[in-house]
Formats: structure tokens, C-alpha cells, sequence
């Protein structure tokens, strides 16, 4: 085959860009930098309330809440360890850190200080990671696909997995609010605003059904549920009814509201952004297996493997996060 | 109230590193082995910043105002136990509950079961990042405590100590001290066979420290180091360093000659020979 003919019978090969590419579709309402304005507005009502970041300001939205109140950010250089040693520290003079970084520097590099300086005297730290899972087509250097199932063993730890603007909107002041540490998948730059259409409010350790359907639950988390939203309207077209059920806690997990929709003959599906190891999947599955309940729950998740590089929109198809795979599984699964 | 003299200073300070080895032994006792040769050589340090640095109120360990003593070195607990005893936080005789279960003196310091315990230490580097993070927090509060963070030249190898020294030194913390242990000594042998840290003064120097070396076991030697912190660094907002040589088993001719180990043995019927030699030593020297 000829390069000319490759070139014929090919579409354009998209490129990686941007490190952090938007996930937004294209035309779809978006908020700018959803954490970085709410921290600040938590800032205004709590006098507590500190910022810090290791050279990552720019890239988690921190440098908002920096610009708002310099004299209450810390930048504490490309230097994880001390970021989250110095967090714990900042929390032990009653301060409310909020600490951001990259997911992947957070749980794999740093993981010892939060676990020990923060997670075990139960401090009011809060942790900041942006990148999760596929949200970067910079390979696995970038890619978190493995924060939450890094992150759940720790005791005492709160992780909350949002899936758009509204979400992390509302969440920040409660993880300021909350005691004991919590970890936040952030979701920066221009969010989509997807929640504000399902009269839904956000409440830490809960989780809430956004639609009901006759045939299929979907239970899901982080930008998934913006997925599992759309895909429920493309299965309509085939006739398929599902039900949404939005877990942004991941941890503590509310079982019993999760539970009360899977305890029936309706396929149940999770969705998530991150590995099929140690995430929602395993969460929802641990919680099925200890009530007793005899259900099958099929993964939509990222493979177990260190994935591409490459463009999003090209990753989330090859790794089955597209709503085109999703709808696609559910329909084989129905047969 | 008159002003203390030097002497009685000196000889004020030596007494509570006295009591201090003395309490280390009695807790030593209760396991039959342990860390007591890091406590017995870090006496000295311990009881020149407890008994002539620190402000605090014994009653009230966790008093807004008081300076923090951080113990990075989590295994140095039964020396810390010995100071806080010794301050007044810990009844001396709960000492004797020391590692054994239920007691809130485990054998690797932690904040959530000792009054006057500011951190768990234990996983060693951490100590000097949380001090970090302390050192901001009560001066952007507008605090007046300082924080002393204890870490020990093993702590050296680890990169989150020069993360944290970096740090330190670039939002000024002049409400910082640390206090390092050099005892030469770490986990699987001597410090510098195990991984040469050398030269110690030149990297904290170089790191923009005020950088001071002292006899670690001369309590003169080291009330002058903190003297000199407080009147050149502090008010220039630069963080000190206090380099403190020590001896492992110090004070204890018995522990000082044998084999230097990370975990030493003492044998049943040693530990009040150590005593003994202790206090001869201390009144030998106090008589002089």
C-alpha cells in the first residue's frame, strides 16, 4: 500500500496537544476553573483556609485562589513530599490545607506523607489531584489510572470523584467542612457543566440516582457519569431504558443507596475513569458481595495496563470510555 | 528573682540530661533491649532544648502558644518519653509501661498516643517537612512559637530532609531550628559505609542554613549553638541547623565500649551496673 493511498483512505490522525486536553464535548456548556473560584469563595467565608501547590499552580487552578489571597499560598516547589509533610504541618496549627498536585505525584510519590502525617492523626488536609485517570494523552507518567485503587486502603481517607462544575462547586466547601483527609480528582480548566439539569445537589458520602430506567442501572463516577448520561439517551434510541446512579463518593461508599438499585433484574453496569483494579467497580462489587446480593455487575473501566499515548478522544475510544463503546457493550450484553 | 549565672545554667541543664539517661535505663529495663543507646547519646540535645529552650505549660501540652519539639526519628522515643517525663508532661512512673501493650508509650513515638508528642515519626525524612509546613502555619497565624524538629544524620539519606531544608529556607523560616544527631550510627552500620552523607556542613550551608557543629554531649557547647541561632539567625529570618556529634551509649562506659549496634542488647543482670555507672560518672563529674 502507497503512502498515497494511506493518506486517501484514512481520516486525519489527531494529535495529543495540550497535556491537560478538555474532555468538554464540542458546543457543551463548560465553567472555568470550578476549583480554583470555589476555593476562593470557600476562602472568603473560612479565614482558615490555605492553599499550596509543588510548581503545579497554573495546571490544578490553584493559581486563582494564589491570585485572590497571595498571602495565604504557599508554593512549595517541585517537591511532593515536603508539599504534603508541610500540608500536615500547616493542618497541625488548625490552618485548612488545601495541597494541589497531579494525581499521579500525589498517590505514587507522595503517598507516605499523606498516609502518616495527615491520614493517621486524621488532619483536616485536603488533597488536590489533577489528571485523573485518562484526562492527559501524555502516557503513563501523567495518566492516574490507579489514584483511587492506591488511595482506598488508606484508613481514614475521603475520596470524592466529581463529575463536572456543579460538583466540585459544591463539594469544596464540605471537604473543607469535613474532618480527616480527603482526596478530590480534579477536574480543571474549562468543566463541563452537566448536573445542573437533574435538580441534583452534592452531598459528601452520598450517592444519588439522576434518572430512573426500566432495563439497565448504570452506577458511576467522575466524568463517566457525564457518559453514562449520554449514553442512557443513545440507548433510548434502541429502545433501552437505563437508570443513572451518580457515586461521587468513592469513599466512604454509600452502599445502601447504591445497593437499593442494583438489588434488582435490571443489568447493572459501573463506570468509571480509572483502572478495573481498586476503583469503583471493586467498590461496588465488594458492597454487592457483602450484602449477599447474587449480581453480576459488568466494568466499564480502564484495562489493567499501562496505556497510549495520544489524543483523548481517540484513547477514550480504544479503552472503552466513548459513549459509542458504552453503548455498544450495553447492547451486546443484553444480547 | 535573680539572674541565673552561666554555671548554674550549665549545671541546671547537665542535671536533667542526668535524669533523662536515668529514666531511658528504666525503660530500657522493662524491654531488655532497645534504642537506649541513641537515647543515652542524644541526652544531652534532649535536655538543653527541654530544659532551656522550649516554652510550654506541662499541664497544658497542647497550649496555642507553646513551641513545638518534633521527634522525626520515631525510634528516639524512649529518650523523648525520658524528656517528657522529665518536663512534666509524662508521670515518671508511667515510664514503666514503655513499649508494653496499651501503654501510651509505644515504641515508636506517635502524636496520637502521647501527650506532648507533636508527630508520628518513624518513617524517617518526615519530620523536618512537617516542621515546614508548622514553621508557616503559626507565623502566618502571627504565632510566636517556634518549631525545633529532631532528626537524626541517618534522616540525611533520605531526599525529603533537603526538599524540606530547601523549602525552609525559601520562605525564610527563622522560627525553625533543627537539631541533628550525628551519631555515625544507622540500621545496617556505620553512616559512612551505609551511605556517606559528609560533608554535613557544606550541604546545610550550602542550602542557606545557619549551619553550627558542636560536641553533641557538651551541654555548654550546645546552650552557646542555641544562643547563637537565636541572636544571628532568628531575627534575619533564616532557619538554624544545630550539627550535634554524639556518642551512642553516653554516659555508660559499659554501653559507650561495646559493639555499636542500631538495636542493642543489654544483658538482665547489666542494667544496674549501667545505672551505677551512670551516676558515678554524673556525681564524679559534678564533684570536679
Amino acid at each position: 500500500m502507497s503512502a498515497t493511498t494511506a493518506v486517501k483512505g484514512t481520516a486525519p490522525k489527531l494529535k495529543t496537544s495540550a497535556m491537560i486536553a478538555s474532555f468538554a464535548d464540542p458546543g457543551q456548556k463548560t465553567a472555568p476553573a470550578p476549583f480554583g473560584h470555589a476555593l476562593v469563595k470557600a476562602a472568603q467565608e473560612n479565614d482558615k483556609i490555605v492553599g499550596l501547590t509543588a510548581d503545579l499552580g497554573k495546571y490544578t487552578d490553584m493559581h486563582i485562589f494564589a491570585k485572590a489571597f497571595p498571602e495565604r499560598f504557599f508554593q512549595m516547589g517541585m517537591a511532593e513530599q515536603l508539599l504534603f509533610g508541610a500540608a500536615a504541618g500547616l493542618a497541625e496549627t488548625g490552618l485548612v490545607p488545601f495541597a494541589s498536585t497531579y494525581s499521579v505525584f500525589a498517590a505514587r510519590r507522595a503517598y507516605d506523607f499523606l498516609c502518616l502525617d495527615s491520614a493517621e492523626p486524621n488532619l483536616n488536609v485536603n488533597i488536590v489531584g489533577g489528571l485523573p485517570g485518562l484526562t492527559t494523552g501524555y502516557g503513563p507518567s501523567h495518566q492516574a489510572t490507579e489514584d483511587m485503587a492506591i488511595f482506598r486502603g488508606m484508613p481514614n481517607l475521603t475520596i470524592v470523584d466529581p463529575c463536572d462544575s456543579v460538583d466540585i462547586e459544591q463539594a469544596v466547601p464540605q471537604l473543607a467542612a469535613s474532618e480527616g483527609p480527603t482526596y478530590l480528582r480534579l477536574l480543571r480548566g474549562n468543566v463541563p457543566t452537566v448536573l445542573d439539569e437533574y435538580g441534583y445537589t452534592f452531598e459528601l458520602g452520598k450517592a444519588k440516582v439522576l434518572r430512573g430506567g426500566n432495563d439497565v442501572v448504570f452506577v458511576s463516577s467522575g466524568l463517566m457519569t457525564m457518559r453514562a448520561l449520554q449514553a442512557a439517551k443513545a440507548l433510548a434510541a434502541h429502545n433501552v431504558d437505563v437508570a443513572v446512579v451518580h457515586a461521587p463518593t468513592i469513599k466512604p461508599f454509600d452502599a445502601a443507596t447504591v445497593l437499593a438499585e442494583l438489588n434488582t433484574d435490571r443489568l447493572a453496569v459501573t463506570l468509571e475513569n480509572h483502572s478495573v483494579v481498586g476503583g469503583l467497580f471493586e467498590t461496588v462489587a465488594s458492597a454487592v458481595v457483602t450484602a449477599g446480593l447474587g449480581k453480576r455487575v459488568v466494568p466499564v473501566a480502564l484495562p489493567d495496563e499501562f496505556l497510549d499515548a495520544g489524543a483523548l478522544p481517540t484513547l477514550h475510544e480504544r479503552y472503552g470510555l466513548s459513549v459509542q463503546r458504552i453503548v455498544a457493550k450495553v447492547l451486546a450484553e443484553l444480547g | 528573682m535573680t539572674q541565673e549565672t552561666a554555671a548554674e545554667r550549665l549545671e541546671r541543664v547537665g542535671a536533667a540530661a542526668y535524669r533523662i539517661r536515668h529514666h531511658a535505663l528504666t525503660m530500657g529495663e522493662v524491654q531488655g533491649q532497645g534504642y537506649v543507646g541513641q537515647a543515652l547519646g542524644a541526652a544531652d540535645m534532649l535536655a538543653a532544648v527541654y530544659s532551656d529552650q522550649l516554652r510550654y505549660r506541662a499541664e497544658d501540652p497542647e497550649w496555642e502558644g507553646r513551641d513545638r519539639f518534633l521527634l522525626s526519628t520515631g525510634h528516639y522515643a524512649i529518650g523523648h518519653y525520658a524528656a517528657l517525663a522529665e518536663a512534666g508532661v509524662v508521670p515518671v512512673e508511667e515510664l514503666e509501661t514503655y513499649g508494653s501493650d496499651d501503654s501510651r508509650l509505644p515504641m515508636s513515638g506517635m502524636s496520637t498516643y502521647t501527650p506532648g508528642m507533636e508527630i508520628s515519626g518513624g518513617s524517617l525524612g518526615h519530620g523536618l517537612t512537617i516542621a515546614v509546613g508548622m514553621a508557616l502555619g503559626l507565623r502566618h497565624q502571627g504565632s510566636e512559637a517556634r518549631v525545633y524538629n529532631f532528626l537524626s544524620d541517618g534522616e540525611l539519606d533520605e531526599g525529603s530532609t533537603w526538599e524540606a531544608a530547601m523549602g525552609a529556607h525559601h520562605h525564610q523560616l527563622g522560627n525553625l531550628t533543627a537539631m541533628v544527631d550525628i551519631n555515625a550510627l544507622q540500621a545496617d552500620g556505620k553512616t559512612d559505609t551505609v551511605l556517606r552523607t559528609e560533608p554535613v556542613t557544606e550541604k546545610w550551608e550550602a542550602f542557606g542554613w545557619y549551619t553550627q557543629r558542636v560536641d553533641g554531649n557538651d551541654v555548654g557547647a550546645l546552650l552557646a549553638a542555641f544562643d547563637n541561632a537565636a541572636a544571628q539567625a532568628a531575627a534575619v529570618g533564616r532557619p538554624s541547623v544545630i550539627l550535634c556529634d554524639t556518642k551512642v551509649g553516653r554516659g555508660v562506659p559499659l554501653l559507650e565500649d561495646r559493639e555499636k549496634a542500631h538495636f542493642m542488647r543489654i544483658e538482665e543482670h547489666e542494667w544496674q551496673l549501667c545505672r551505677e555507672q551512670l551516676t558515678a560518672g554524673y556525681e564524679g563529674k559534678a564533684a570536679r
